[in-house]
């Protein structure tokens, strides 16, 4: 008996060891960690339980049958996030550089269903040279069968993806139909076709890290949503995000202790908006004076910076915040942004997080960059979001809300539940200039006779009253009382039902 | 007694007056410009008249307005504050014309010592000691030794023209006064043209103590002992205190009666500063008198008991001083530190822009600790461009020097300010050097102790282990409550663990934390332990701690995996980890910092409004280099790093579009 035990612990020691510790020393040596050291960090210890840890290749062919490794270059499992049930996958790129068999995906595979079956998020960390060309089509057929499941668990589920390595390849679009990617910098890439092949068609000469980096995906693509310092840093900012989702669709936002009274009184804001309605101020510090103990964590911080997207907690429960941002483009929408605020607004409303959304738009950007790009079919999308969105929706406009992207930003008309709006509100078609440009065309070559006639538009729409005076306007608040207002108005919405009607799916302007 | 006041300033000094002014039942009027219309003097008076635009030139110091506000709200008198029209003798002529009482000195007074010569003149005569010199242009290198003999060695030999050192020289003895008279001549002749050269006594170990005085209309003059301000950078005071620690009684009592002969003498009224100079054997030697109230009065208040304002107000009222000489008792000692909105880090650039946290500590008054902070901003207030860029002066009292340097060091670590650059950081600094704290300073205390700037505070290893302890016992109650989360599985909870690895400041602290109901005792591996107690919370941005039953008083900033703490000057980005996450995290590569661009790139498409720097100019890191404008927006683009500006490739009315290069940096 004893020695059956033993051999049991020999074993397990041995697929431990993944690729073997020379490899391990290697793996080490470019900064990363290996997969079971990423897993101990990612989950409460002590709490993570594998699965298929002797699973093993069943390839023949070049010699493959040589060299049989256990568990096949990933690690998976579950374990808890601050006791939280999660569901994981962790590549190993010690073992065959982490890529892809038939038996690798069979493992991802039945924890994905397990997740989907138990309603618990999944969290793949990708560390993989891409698929196992020995196997051919068999290793294709691997990734298909996870492309399905990200794609069935998706609005069900919570994914999350983290590029802790190569991820090239057909290998991208798995992670690219998860939630949220993240990267570490400097020793994580991502791209559909690598630096070579790149050259070869494209005569283009650029380095992995330009074309598919941490710094290119969080900055340029928008591919990823955050990066990281290191693995250590990553693991632990994943199980920070973790604490503010849901585990599954059916189940409402966490909620914990907080120690911020949710009445708090913040004078300073009486003062944000500047008296110049052409000085910018940063929403950022609106964003985390509402907040509970000031945490926010940002979603795409460094994509499309004319709006913030991300998560707070108000009384201890998860809300998602989209804001202008006055200090970047003025805060206007355009291609990028509306993109960015529509993916975060339909993601809050998939896992029944409110929505809490704060208003400065002086409207869309014109120009031709954005109308051939399309900027009539993404500026729909936030548009589309902010429509079907079912959850507590809060809004309130602290500066312009200007034309339509005053409807766009989780208007009244868009079944918003709470509109407010800050005395300093600018709720019109357009600024005072635009509008009397247009209005009074023809007194255009007297600049006295405009100046007044913009000062009259002014006087008239340059302020939250008007659209109160229709009710498009709940109520108009004291800055210094925002934090207790939108609190007492999420608290009252925590029993909202709302329910689009029955379709397939609805047809969102992809 | 009058019924109603203007205060013809801003700022701190203007809520100052009017504290003392509601004191004593008197009605306030505030004065104010375009950018000031939201603040705090113009919220604390009874009324406000605006005068103007942002400028000084063109509101605060501008006398027909500040005479029309006067004539619009009635105001019997006027008090001047500091600055701006507080030593204009046309002022107070235009207020005596009106019958309107002015809160300082008669003209007279203000004119003969607002000038240098003068004002050296009528204080020899008054029998203050001046710097022993002579006026006169030296011939030769004999009678330069001659001279030099009179005033008694060291001297300094100076050109008439010179500047920044240049044909400057300190001689000790008769051979090196010759000598310096030459290579003082020569190198005048040959640098500005212009070889004439004077002689005057080289005060060595300089220190800045002044005299505060106070006159009545009646013939009366008391001093109030003395403030030290040597603590100065470029002739700016930083840090003062009073009394002074290097005077003696004797010292003190010739400074004074001097002082209030000088007062006589000038026929002053009022309070009044008297300035000296003094050396290391305490010869004290007179530089000019301030016919006004000082910036830092208040720690003068502090020993001595006397609101200056209210006597200053009651002389403008004709009243008698109510105290003599003999009244005057100096009690325990005062500290001021004045809070700038400048960035120590930054070759204390002056920062502007919103104060997004503004939290003064408690204002205190008992037996053994008084902390006072006199301010003109609050919190969502703006340091503008147009004025001072001093945001609060913050005062500590103590029955001893040493009590008063360690409220001043509780109260400069409990002041939460955020959002622009300041000097917090560095005020703490200087409350722990020991020069400082010895007592033992000079003028060029800051020039020589921080010769490159303010690099920021290396704590010693103890206040680091406090700060360890403390850092792991926050961290503990933070991730307990993370463990609190909802939808948890039961019985399968987290179990927060109770050793935890501090990284702080470059060394690795490994802990074992022993929690009860009061507090936590942190042992460390070196078998020494600290117990940890306080009320903090998780997202409480300052922790009020009890180290060792020693009060602890940190700054708490959220960091990955951490805490940003602040303490005593110190920034620290503190990792606390558990022992494993710390054993990985030694595998993790020391990150280089980027190579920041040598290039400033266009962030948006938009139309360069202007620049602010040209080619070949040093800019400082958060240095503002050119404005753009976009979406009718302007936006200050800043500089990185501290660098010169090698190549402008843009120009003002250039619409560039995003990534455009508009300068180039070595």
């Amino acid at each position: 008996m004893k020695d059956i035990l033993q051999e049991l612990e020999e074993r397990r020691e041995n697929a431990r060891l993944g690729g073997g510790q020379r490899r391990i020393d290697a793996h080490h040596g470019k900064g990363k960690l290996t997969a079971r050291e990423r897993i101990e960090l990612l989950l409460d210890e002590g709490s993570f339980e594998e699965f298929d840890m002797f699973v093993a290749h069943r390839c023949n062919d070049f010699g493959m049958d040589a060299e049989r490794p256990a568990g096949d270059g990933v690690v998976t499992g579950w374990g808890t996030i601050n006791g939280r049930i999660v569901y994981v996958f962790s590549q190993d790129f010690t073992v065959f550089g982490g890529s892809l068999s038939e038996t690798h995906s069979q493992k991802i595979c039945k924890i994905m269903d397990m997740a989907l079956q138990n309603g618990a998020p999944v969290i793949g960390l990708n560390d993989s040279g891409g698929a196992r060309i020995q196997e051919g089509v068999m290793s294709l057929a691997g990734y298909a069968d996870v492309f399905q499941r990200n794609v069935i668990a998706s609005g069900v589920v919570p994914q999350i993806s983290v590029i802790m390595g190569p991820c090239a390849g057909g290998a991208v679009y798995s992670p690219a139909m998860t939630d949220f990617i993240f990267m570490v910098k400097d020793t994580s890439y991502m791209f559909v076709t690598g630096p070579d092949v790149v050259k070869t068609v494209t005569n283009e000469v650029v380095t992995a890290e330009e074309l598919g980096g941490a710094s290119t995906h969080t900055k340029k693509s928008s591919v990823a949503d955050k990066a990281f310092e290191n693995d250590v840093e990553a693991m632990a900012e994943v199980r920070r995000l973790v604490d503010f989702l849901p585990l599954n669709n059916r189940e409402k936002p966490p909620v914990r202790p907080f120690f911020d009274d949710p009445a708090r009184i913040d004078d300073s804001l009486d003062t944000l908006v500047p008296e110049n309605p052409n000085t910018p101020y940063d929403m950022k510090e609106l964003i985390i004076k509402l907040a509970d103990e000031g945490d926010f964590y940002e979603i795409q911080e460094e994509f499309a910076k004319n709006i913030i997207t991300g998560f707070i907690r108000l009384e201890g429960s998860t809300v998602g915040v989209v804001a202008n941002q006055p200090v970047v483009l003025a805060g206007c929408l355009d291609i990028d942004s509306s993109r960015k605020a529509g993916r975060f607004v339909r993601f809050c409303d998939a896992f029944e997080i409110p929505i809490l959304t704060l208003v400065d738009v002086p409207g869309f950007l014109p120009g031709t960059s954005q109308e051939y790009n399309g900027v009539i079919k993404h500026g729909a999308k936030l548009l589309f979001a902010y429509s079907e969105a079912t959850v507590p929706k809060v809004t309130v406009i602290t500066r312009k809300a200007y034309g339509g992207a005053y409807v766009v930003m989780a208007s009244k008309h868009l079944r918003g539940d709470f509109n407010y709006a800050w005395p300093t509100a600018e709720i019109a078609v357009m600024g005072a200039k635009g509008a009397t440009e247009i209005l009074y065309r023809s007194e255009l070559d007297d600049p006295e006779k405009i100046a007044a006639r913009a000062a009259e538009y002014e006087e008239r729409f340059a302020n939250p009253f008007v659209a109160a005076e229709k009710g498009f306007v709940d109520e108009v608040i004291m800055p210094h009382s925002t934090r207790r207002r939108v609190c007492r108005a999420f608290a009252s919405l925590r029993n909202k039902k709302l329910q689009n009607p029955w379709k397939k799916h609805d047809n969102i302007p992809l | 007694m009058f019924k109603k006041i203007l205060i013809a300033n801003r700022g701190e000094i203007a809520c100052r007056v009017i504290k003392t002014a509601r004191k004593m039942g008197i009605q306030t009027v505030a004065i104010y410009s375009d950018a000031d219309k939201n603040a705090l003097h113009v919220k604390m008076a009874d009324e406000a008249v605006h005068i103007g635009p942002p400028q000084a030139n063109q509101s605060y110091i501008v006398i027909d307005k500040v005479m029309d506000a006067i004539r619009q709200t009635k105001a019997e008198a006027v008090h001047p504050g500091y600055g701006f029209l507080s030593e204009n003798k046309l002022f107070a002529e235009a207020l005596a014309k009106e019958g309107v009482a002015f809160i300082g000195p008669p003209a007279g007074a203000i004119e003969s010592m607002g000038d240098k010569i003068t004002s050296k003149k009528i204080a020899q005569e008054a029998g203050v000691s001046i710097v022993p010199g002579n006026m006169g242009l030296i011939k030769d290198a004999d009678e330069a030794v001659k001279i030099s003999g009179e005033i008694g060695y060291p001297v300094m030999i100076k050109a008439s023209a010179g500047g920044g050192g240049k044909g400057m020289r300190i001689a000790w003895n008769d051979d090196e006064a010759r000598e310096g008279f030459q290579s003082s001549k020569n190198e005048a002749a040959n640098s500005f043209g212009d070889d004439r050269i004077f002689i005057e006594k080289f005060v060595t170990q300089p220190r800045h103590i002044e005299i505060q005085v106070l006159a009545d209309a009646h013939g009366n003059c008391i001093y109030l002992g003395e403030r030290e301000c040597s603590i100065q950078r470029r002739n700016q005071k930083v840090i003062e205190e009073a009394p002074s620690p290097f005077l003696d009684e004797a010292t003190r009592k010739a400074m004074g009666e001097q002082s209030c002969a000088l007062a006589k003498a000038v026929g002053y009224t009022s309070a009044g500063t008297v300035e000296f100079i003094v050396d290391g054997d305490r010869n004290f030697y007179f530089l000019e008198m301030n016919t006004r109230l000082q910036v830092e009065h208040p720690v003068t208040e502090l020993i001595t008991g006397v609101d200056l304002v209210e006597q200053m107000i009651r002389v403008a009222n004709g009243e008698k001083l109510s105290m003599t000489q003999d009244d005057v008792k100096l009690n325990g000692w005062a500290m001021e530190s004045r809070l700038y909105a400048e960035d120590p880090y930054r070759n204390f650039l002056p920062s502007i822009g919103r104060l997004t946290r503004y939290r003064p500590p408690a204002e205190i008054v008992d037996d053994t600790h008084v902390v006072r902070n006199d301010t003109g901003v609050f919190e969502g207030g703006e340091i503008s461009m147009y004025y001072d860029p001093m945001i609060a002066k913050l005062c500590t009292w103590g029955p001893d020097r040493a009590q008063a340097i360690d409220h001043m060091r509780n109260a400069l670590d409990a002041f939460e300010l955020e959002g622009i650059g300041h000097n917090l950081p560095f005020l703490s600094a200087v409350m722990d050097h020991p020069k400082f704290t010895s007592g033992n300073i000079t003028t060029a205390f800051i020039e020589e102790e921080y010769p490159d700037g303010f690099q920021g505070v290396t704590l010693p290893d103890a206040d680091l282990k406090r700060l360890a302890a403390a850092a792991a016992a926050m961290y503990r109650v933070a991730e307990i409550r993370r463990t609190r989360v909802s939808g948890r599985m039961d019985n399968h909870e987290r179990k927060v663990g109770d050793n935890w690895v501090v990284l702080i400041d470059g060394h690795e602290m490994p802990v074992t934390i022993a929690a009860d109901h009061d507090g936590a005792t942190v042992h460390f591996d070196d078998s020494s332990t600290h117990r940890v107690v306080s009320g903090w919370t998780p997202g409480d941005s300052l922790a009020l701690l009890q180290i060792d039953k020693t009060p602890m008083i940190v700054k708490v900033g959220k960091v990955s995996g951490g805490f940003r703490l602040r303490f005593r000057g110190a920034d620290l980005a503190i990792k606390v980890y558990s022992p494993r996450q710390a054993e990985l995290a030694r595998l993790m590569p020391e990150k280089v910092a980027p190579d920041t661009s040598k290039m400033l790139l266009c962030p948006m498409p938009g139309l360069i409004v202007s620049l602010a720097v040209d080619v070949g100019d040093e800019v400082q890191e958060g240095q503002a280099l050119c404005t753009i404008e976009a979406m009718k927006m302007e936006n200050i683009l800043r500089a990185e790093r501290k660098t010169v500006v090698s190549k402008i490739n843009a120009a003002a009315g250039d619409n560039l579009a995003v990534d455009d290069v508009i300068m180039e940096f070595e």
